[in-house]
């Protein structure tokens, strides 16, 4: 035989191997999701974005996770922890059942084990780890969680003991480390890869311990995933998975009722009436665990003192704005936290519409006949704030109200936050949404004197608030937290350095016939106790 | 003919050189850099952001970040991708397979119906069919993108049910990626179902991406028939009693074809343009789709590297099409 034919017989043999697969995978269940965008990796470590943390979400498990649908933590790599009473000392106990996943490269010879925890946590701690650098090296999530100053050592008691040892107690730190970027990867994986001379490979061609093992990759495309039977928990009810990739809201929604994906997030608020009328889809819903907040710069006048910032609270119809802008996707906001997450206090009152009781004010102020003022605007949509420029026109009119004539400001999105982070501003409008839904997650990085240095754009520091989210944070007693954050939010009303605006609702549009999805607290999809009917 | 290919050629490296100035003026007259694109709510403390910026030498001046750039593409070297970490010329290598066989299938779309289109409504000028089409390609040729693909979505795979909605091939077939031509690899890979699948998924972006090339081919095939239909050699022709089909076909078309071949080349450019938006309402993964990520994720690399790739492309195919012009029409060369 011919070179040429031999090849051509061989390249014949393959595709028909792969055609042959082709019609397995058609066979078997599978589900489609239509996924917004394209991941920048497979490395939750050093993502960011929504998009590329729900591309690993199926792959990486980390010690801890949170429980679908809530923001309860609960086990997953560690099967039990303990603290010790000084808060300073995490041990986690290490499951023994759970095994890696294998690809052409890599077929493991032990289960998941103290050293693969260890690995983790020293590739993002430790600059001379061969791995720091690896796809880029920014651990981004990993420093903004404070981890560098919080996190002494991580040290391996045994094949299944691992002590976390931190710097100053931190009663947040088991959520934390819930979240993705503390995902665990395998250090046998790493070696062999490095070995190999190809360790950017650990970011690409994953290997995890989840319920679902990376298959393939079309950038741009598609994302596969079939089910990894060596899964220590309930197998995933769905043979094989897979993402497709549709950045255009419409066109998703498009794919959903054709049935060609099975479950598309983010759906146009315009297009929420059509989906619940038809009778092939079903539409979900959840309170977003979120904030949008107009923030006063309490560093410039007039707005250092806290009568002008109550009386633009008393000037603005916050009910007309959820009326014409959120469209009955959301509620009025009265605290910092949303009304879902523990502490959250209720017993605050809400600054009551009234524009004559804040037109006094204003005066007591010095302010009789108002004054003039900036009223920043987010040039994109976000999950927290669904068009700022239409509710800065609806704040513009009420402000005019009282004589505050407001000046709507805008500038291209990382423009916008630079010069809001910067304090350029004088009211500006921006938003949270939660990582870990521990209310810390919200009161240090919103509202902390630290957070008033860089991330916070309302500049407001308050000693005794400061001190109540401070001691809060050291202290893992859920009830004694609680009132610690409640105190807090009574504290902040007070002062008034935010005006809130609403909490969202989130929505999740699928086909008639999926069952067992449940919308996560915290962003993101878990696959595995989904079926089709 | 070898000098006019050299100077040719030689007026290339300057369009080349400006290319890749004007792509890297333009892309940092943006506001924004690739650093600040990733920043959340939570923003950055200033000097995570100065040692980020440093590290990836946007401290430098600006000159000097150009020269740096232009250094490293003169060795072939076109970076990595900020987002993705994976090599500009690999990623690029990748993606452009789908682009190229969906520009090739709207090309041949075009001129498979625009030609002879454009052709007949020549040869019957003032009938209602040449007033047809005449309208029809106006309306054809300034058809906006993407409203053009959302209504056809929503008309022959919402509505009717016909055409898949996006991508390449349906997600429950699984290719291995070989040539990276999606018709080429269900081919071999012997997969009736998986081929069919492909060559559905071909309609809509190629009626969609085509539609203004088509329009533009039959005007301009319209035009020069009518004006080679006046010239003395068909009235030549027709003396010597040749068959119609002869003359039309043979003398006029082939003659017309001269103005056309040049409008198809330069519609090459225009045509990727076009697949930016085709790509991003199609899912499809190609260079539009990667170009456009680019620009909202600042990733200057790619947006450097990928414009000056397709710049690269355009210039290339212009160059083919002088050349050809030359060859059907020897007095271009003197």
């Amino acid at each position: 035989m011919s070179i040429p034919t031999l090849k051509k017989t061989a390249l014949l043999a393959a595709g028909a191997l792969v055609a042959s697969l082709g019609v397995a995978q058609a066979q078997n269940k599978t589900l489609v999701y239509c996924s917004e965008g394209s991941p920048e990796n497979f490395n939750p470590m050093i993502n960011t974005t929504g998009t590329s943390l729900q591309a690993s979400r199926p792959i990486y498990q980390g010690l801890t996770t949170f429980v679908n649908g809530t923001t309860n933590v609960g086990p997953a790599l560690a099967e039990k922890w303990e603290v010790s009473a000084d808060g300073l000392t995490y041990t986690f106990h290490l499951r023994r059942n759970a095994k890696w996943h294998s690809n052409k490269n890599f077929k493991p010879t032990h289960g998941f084990n103290a050293d693969d925890v260890v690995f983790s946590f020293d590739r993002q701690a430790n600059d001379a780890n061969p791995y720091h650098k690896v796809t880029g090296g920014g651990y981004d999530y990993w420093n903004d969680m404070n981890m560098p100053k919080l996190l002494k050592s991580v040290t391996k008691v045994d094949d299944y003991t691992v002590k976390f040892t931190l710097n100053v107690p931190q009663a947040p730190f088991i959520a934390n480390i819930a979240m993705p970027f503390a995902s665990i990867q395998s250090k046998e994986y790493a070696d062999v890869l490095l070995k190999m001379g190809k360790p950017e490979l650990i970011d690409q061609d994953p290997i995890g311990t989840g319920p679902y093992e990376f298959v393939q990759y079309v950038k741009d495309a598609t994302i596969r995933y079939k089910r990894f039977d060596g899964y220590y928990g309930p197998k995933a009810k769905i043979p094989n998975l897979v993402y497709s990739i549709n950045k255009d809201a419409a066109v998703r929604l498009a794919k959903l009722r054709a049935n060609e994906c099975q479950i598309s997030p983010f759906p146009s608020p315009a297009d929420l009436p059509s989906i619940r009328a038809d009778k092939n889809l079903q539409l979900l819903s959840q309170p977003g665990l979120n904030v949008g907040y107009l923030a006063f710069n309490t560093l410039k006048k007039p707005f250092d003192d806290p009568r002008v910032r109550i009386a633009i609270n008393m000037a603005i119809d916050k009910k007309a704005i959820l009326a014409a802008v959120y469209q009955g996707a959301g509620q009025v906001a009265k605290n910092l936290i949303p009304p879902t997450m523990w502490s959250y206090n209720d017993k605050v009152e809400d600054f009551k519409y009234d524009p004559a009781a804040a037109k006094k004010l204003l005066a007591e102020a010095g302010f009789p006949d108002g004054f003039e003022t900036d009223l920043w605007a987010m040039p994109v949509q976000r999950p927290y704030n669904p068009d700022a420029k239409r509710i800065a026109e609806l704040m513009q009119a009420d402000l005019a109200k009282i004589g505050v004539k407001a000046k709507i400001v805008s500038y291209e999105w990382g423009e916008y936050r630079k010069r809001a982070q910067a304090g350029d501003h004088m009211m500006a409008q921006l938003g949270w949404s939660g990582d870990n839904g521990d209310p810390d997650n919200f009161f240090a990085v919103l509202a902390s004197c630290a957070a008033a240095k860089s991330g916070s754009i309302t500049k407001w520091c308050n000693k005794e608030y400061d001190d109540l989210i401070t001691k809060a944070a050291t202290i893992s007693n859920v009830a004694e937290r609680t009132k610690l954050y409640e105190q807090a939010q009574v504290v902040m009303h007070k002062d008034a350095p935010y005006l809130f605006i609403a909490h969202s609702v989130v929505f999740q549009p699928l086909r008639a016939n999926v069952t067992g999805y449940k919308i996560s607290a915290v962003g993101g999809n878990d696959f595995s106790e989904i079926d089709l009917k | 003919m070898l000098r006019y290919v050299l100077r040719r050629v030689m007026l290339v490296v300057p369009t080349f050189l400006g290319v890749t100035l004007l792509s890297f003026t333009l892309i940092h007259l943006v506001p924004g850099d690739p650093i600040e694109a990733r920043v959340g709510e939570r923003g950055i403390a200033p000097e995570r952001l100065a040692a980020l910026r440093h590290e990836f030498g946007y401290d430098q001046p600006i000159w000097q970040q150009f020269l740096d750039y232009l250094w490293q593409v003169l060795h072939g070297d076109l970076g990595v991708s900020l987002v993705t970490h994976r090599g500009v010329w690999a990623e690029f290598l990748m993606l452009f397979p789908a682009t190229i066989e969906l520009a090739l299938c709207a090309i041949s779309f075009a001129v498979l119906i625009g030609v002879p289109l454009g052709m007949i409504a020549g040869l019957r000028r003032g009938t209602a069919f040449d007033f047809g089409l005449i309208g029809v390609s106006v309306t054809g040729a300034s058809m906006p993108i993407f409203w053009w693909g959302l209504m056809m979505i929503l008309i022959f795979s919402v509505g009717l049910g016909w055409t898949p909605v996006s991508g390449r091939i349906s997600d429950l077939f699984f290719i291995e990626p070989w040539s990276g031509f999606m018709t080429i690899d269900c081919w071999w890979a012997e997969d009736d179902g998986a081929c069919r699948s492909t060559w559905s998924h071909l309609i809509l972006p190629t009626i969609v991406l085509g539609t203004i090339p088509l329009a533009n081919f039959a005007r301009m095939t319209r035009s020069a028939m009518l004006e080679v239909l006046g010239e003395d050699y068909i009235r030549t022709a027709r003396a010597k009693g040749l068959g119609s089909l002869r003359i039309n076909v043979v003398h006029a078309l082939r003659n017309a074809l001269i103005p056309v071949v040049t409008v198809i080349g330069l519609s090459i450019g225009g045509l990727l343009g076009g697949a930016i938006l085709t790509e991003t309402i199609f899912a499809w993964p190609g260079i539009g789709h990667w170009i456009i990520e680019s620009i909202q994720g600042r990733d200057y690399p790619v947006l450097q590297g990928g414009t000056l790739l397709v710049a690269v492309i355009v210039i290339s195919v212009n160059l083919g099409v002088d050349m050809l012009y030359s060859v059907l029409n020897p007095r271009i060369r003197r």
